[in-house]
């Protein structure tokens, strides 16, 4: 049983759910204030969606200056795997801990819709239950979702496979090269744009998202995909 | 002691009274109440709890006709939200506002500070908002102001609920000429409790102490509730600065802080500083819990120096809520509050004098009996009498037009019509899958979600058609209640009880009192027959601008209990094959219909009558129904009628690749109508379902058992195929993406983009 350590910012609003979602999946999950200065023997770090500070400065940006950031950026320079989930995902961005940034929605306005990724680095502690190419349906809810990265970064990111997702279909917020999630060198660090919390149920329409969390209790190999896959869908633990 | 003149109050006189919003008699009430003349403060304090907003005094005999009682409320009409029972110890808290007023001169900041109010009016009873619904109007998006303000309105609901973090499961959006000078802005919050856990507004505990959490109080929103009680004026957008500013991210914080405060036992009463702030936070504590209260207005922190009691009594700042906190537990009070960096100051204390008093320090500048002080509101029984013009236009038709449209044409032209399109281009913008419990979204009959560590789900809805209620207002009202009960039930949830947001014009236009006290009766009468008793709600009075009084507008919020949340019923069809019934009957009812309103330009007729037996009775089916497993889909059929409920059966969600053509024959049914009339009549008591083949009878036979008229109507066809509908003299079809094309773009395509 991995622990699992959700932070939660002032503002943050998905830290609720993202708990849930883990212990769900068996992890042994708990709360860590921002003003916290470890995150507690965490194997695991979540920073949930929300709007840490209102986003008064701008996405991501102020909860960067909390005190746990400096345990996470620990955790994972050590290391260990850390998840950013839309705000989340935002703070690693302005932390440093991930390339690139997100800005406004192309259209301007916050979209709340079902998006469809293509899983495209299945060799991430989030991402190891699932196959290369499965598409998934989750839903997104943002406004500041827009991944931007200057082109070196993004041929880079291509290239050495830290793309994690990608929309297919349409490409809802004019992201650059159509990308949902990334990871850092180490794939250690990974953040995404949808809310995969909130689609691990039927009763939710669906439970594309619930192996983002059984994949923190599977080992982090890729071949298990296979076994979960032979099972029809129980996402029994590995 | 006794309240005296703070430095610097203007003299009262005859101009300063009229000012305030009062009456020469109302007045006279005051200065007998008080045994002097009121001091400036206090003038201000009468001024807000009197004014109609607070005090009800138009509406209170009528609202009292209200069925408000049953075995599943638990808390009814006169707290921050009604709360009804749920299986395991759960109860629901629910209530619905408006904030038109503030709407129509700041559209962004109006509609958004409505959902604070509403969020703090749900987390007060100590519950946690787990959905909220709103109703908006709008005057016709062909005018620029309209779209101005529907875009604003938009942005205010959705800024405010996505970052306090509470799905958006669902609304209304409607347009007419009749909102054009006055949109209307309602907000509901749904919140979930433990049945022990409930807290409530009323004060006691003599000694105990008064706090205020979250933001300092500023000069925003001074005589809100006042003006919120008279008519829009081409003054009115000078009006602005008494537009309260919202902060969602300190209501966050503020909610958090309420529940942690509320679960600690360290306070006996909450409530929300909301209309009039301090003055009715604290009075309407005082009353409740039958105590005194004395306030020392100096230690009120303000966000600006050289704010005057007057000024501090009547702030409407937002995000801020009164405590009473037991006396020896201040220090923990004000410990949970810096956890969640908000401030806690005791501003006062409980006392047994049953004065409310206010004070500067040393100085007394507001002592009134705090009984009287809301009781002794006058109460009007203002004159009631329909417009005779109203009754000449139930008896017209409209006249007939050179080429009339032939019924696939017509299908087409309501799907385009912004009251019936699809209203993706709102929902949107609002995250409705927060929380992670959304089983059904927006866009549907009645959204539902699950319960966390429950098996039960929760249905809500809000409706109402001014159309039906300008025309026959008792008929509108029943309608009202019926069409809610109808969405509801259709996910297969059982009604439970209702919010109502009673928008009108003047009350003291018999024409508009009329209109108020007739749809009343019928929303009485509905809940009485559907078993959904009122627990609470909100009067907003005074919609007019120059061009005259709204449409007038009441709104019916819903709650429904579904036995199994994974058992939802969602609204469109699933699998080809599948069993078409139509249960109901069709009448040639098509006044007020979108029909003539959208094709003909005629807005008269006689609406449809609602029969409350068989209301009732397609309530039961539709639930016994669902519990049985029977249906894969059911859908209301309201604006538009059969026509439009079909082509929704079959379009599907805006997010899906394509919908399902249907095969429709409906030669056997509806013997005797004309085609346009079948298609487009607005008859309640009517739903579709489809279901497996194989359950064709088995839904006949319940429908046999409980009495309710049910005729297969045709099949599901193939996924991206056409729809086709087959009447005695003629058929159309269209390809089911021709429809949600129509469908899903009107809207876009009039915002501009």
């Amino acid at each position: 049983m991995k622990r699992v350590a959700v932070i939660v910012f002032p503002g943050s609003n998905c830290d609720a759910d993202a708990l849930a979602a883990a212990r769900d999946a068996g992890s042994e999950a708990y709360f860590v204030w921002h003003r916290d200065t470890t995150v507690q023997g965490a194997d695991v770090v979540v920073l949930p969606g929300g709007f840490s500070y209102g986003d008064y400065l701008r996405s991501g940006a102020i909860a960067r200056f909390s005190p746990v950031m400096t345990a996470v950026a620990e955790h994972a320079r050590a290391g260990g795997a850390v998840l950013g989930i839309c705000n989340g995902f935002q703070i690693l961005c302005e932390a440093g801990l991930l390339p690139g940034g997100l800005m406004r929605n192309a259209r301007l306005r916050f979209l709340s819709r079902p998006t469809w990724v293509r899983v495209e680095q299945p060799d991430t502690p989030f991402t190891c239950l699932y196959r290369r190419g499965e598409v998934l349906e989750i839903p997104i809810a943002h406004g500041d979702g827009r991944y931007v990265v200057d082109a070196r970064t993004a041929a880079e990111l291509e290239a050495t496979g830290r793309v994690v997702w990608r929309y297919v279909r349409d490409n809802p917020n004019g992201s650059t090269n159509d990308i949902a999630g990334v990871t850092n060198a180490g794939h250690n660090v990974v953040g995404i744009m949808p809310h995969p919390e909130r689609r691990n149920a039927p009763a939710l329409g669906g439970q594309d998202g619930a192996r983002v969390f059984l994949s923190m209790e599977a080992r982090h190999a890729t071949q298990h995909a296979v076994d979960v896959r032979a099972r029809d869908g129980r996402h029994l633990r590995v | 002691m006794t309240a005296s003149a703070f430095p610097g109050d203007p003299p009262i006189t005859p101009q300063l009274v009229r000012e305030h919003n009062l009456t020469d008699a109302e007045y006279g009430r005051i200065t007998a109440l008080l045994g002097r003349t009121p001091t400036f403060a206090e003038l201000g304090v009468f001024s807000a709890l009197w004014s109609e907003h607070c005090s009800y005094k138009h509406s209170r005999p009528i609202l009292k006709t209200f069925p408000t009682a049953g075995p599943q409320v638990v808390q009814g009409p006169g707290e921050n939200a009604g709360v009804l029972r749920l299986p395991g110890g759960w109860a629901v808290a629910f209530k619905i506002e408006s904030h038109n007023h503030p709407s129509a001169v700041e559209p962004y900041q109006g509609a958004a500070t409505g959902v604070g109010g509403i969020l703090r009016d749900v987390f007060t009873m100590g519950a946690r908002p787990v959905a909220v619904l709103n109703s908006l109007r709008f005057g016709s998006l062909d005018d620029a102001r309209n779209r101005y303000l529907c875009a604003g309105v938009v942005k205010g609901v959705g800024d405010y609920g996505n970052c306090v973090g509470v799905p958006t499961l669902g609304g209304e959006v409607d347009f007419g000429p009749g909102y054009g000078g006055n949109p209307l802005v309602n907000a509901m919050c749904v919140g979930l409790l433990r049945e022990q856990d409930l807290i409530t507004a009323a004060a006691h505990g003599v000694g105990n102490i008064l706090l205020v959490v979250g933001s300092r109080t500023g000069r925003d929103g001074i005589h809100g509730a006042s003006f919120a009680s008279e008519e829009l004026t081409r003054e009115s957008e000078q009006r602005r600065p008494q537009v309260q500013v919202g902060d969602p991210f300190t209501e966050k914080l503020l909610l958090e802080a309420s529940l942690e405060l509320i679960a600690s036992g360290h306070i006996v009463a909450i409530q929300d500083m909301g209309a009039a702030g301090l003055t009715s936070s604290s009075a309407e504590m005082a009353a409740k819990g039958n105590v005194g209260v004395e306030i020392d207005l100096a230690r009120v922190p303000t966000r600006e120096p050289g704010m005057t009691p007057y000024e501090i009594l009547l702030s409407e700042s937002q995000e801020r809520m009164l405590v009473v906190a037991k006396v020896d537990r201040v220090a923990p009070v004000e410990a949970i509050a810096a956890k969640w960096e908000l401030d806690a100051t005791p501003i006062g204390r409980v006392t047994d004098d049953g004065l409310y008093r206010a004070t500067w320090g040393d100085q007394v500048v507001v002592e009134i009996p705090g009984q009287r002080l809301i009781d002794d509101c006058p109460v009007y029984h203002p004159e009631a009498r329909e417009d005779p013009t109203i009754g000449a236009l139930r008896r017209s038709s409209p006249s007939p037009v050179p080429r009339p449209p032939s019924p696939g044409e017509a299908l087409l032209s309501l799907l385009d019509h912004p009251p019936i399109a699809s209203k993706r281009w709102v929902y949107e913008q609002y995250d409705s899958t927060v929380q992670a419990g959304t089983v059904l979204g927006p866009g549907g009959d009645a959204g539902v979600i699950r319960v966390r560590d429950a098996e039960f789900g929760l249905a809500v809805t809000v409706d109402g058609n001014s159309r039906y209620v300008r025309l026959d207002p008792y008929e509108g009202g029943k309608a009202a209640v019926a069409e809610a009960a109808r969405n509801v039930a259709c996910t297969g949830a059982r009604p439970l009880g209702i919010t109502d947001c009673l928008n009108f014009g003047s009350p003291e236009r018999p024409a508009v009192f009329h209109q108020f006290k007739e749809s009343c009766r019928g929303i009485a009468d509905a809940c009485r027959a559907l078993d959904t008793p009122v627990t609470g709600g909100n009067v907003s009075f005074y919609n007019e601008s120059p061009t005259g009084a709204i449409d007038p507008t009441p709104v019916v919020g819903m709650v429904g209990l579904l036995p199994r949340a994974d058992r939802a019923v969602p609204s469109h069809a699933r699998a080809p094959g599948d069993a078409i019934v139509v249960l109901g009957e069709t009448r040639a009812e098509l006044g007020g219909s979108q029909l003539w309103e959208a094709v003909y330009e005629f807005a008269g007729g006689t609406p449809p009558r609602v029969d409350l037996g068989r209301e009732r009775r397609l309530v039961d089916y539709l639930v016994a129904g669902a519990e049985r497993g029977l249906f894969r889909s059911a859908h209301d059929c309201s604006q538009g009628g059969l026509g439009v409920a079909l082509a929704e059966v079959a379009m599907g969600g805006p997010y899906e690749e394509t919908g399902y053509g249907l095969d429709v024959d409906l030669t056997p049914y509806g013997l005797g109508l004309a085609a346009e009339a079948l298609l487009f009549s607005e008859s309640h008591g009517r739903a579709v379902i489809t279901c497996a083949p194989e359950r064709g009878a088995a839904v006949t036979a319940l429908a046999q058992e409980l009495g309710v008229e049910a005729q297969s109507i045709g099949t599901v066809g193939e996924r991206g195929g056409a729809v086709r509908v087959r009447l005695r003299d003629v058929a159309f079809e269209h390809p089911v993406d021709r429809l949600r094309q129509v469908y899903f773009t009107a809207l876009p395509r009039r915002m501009g983009d």
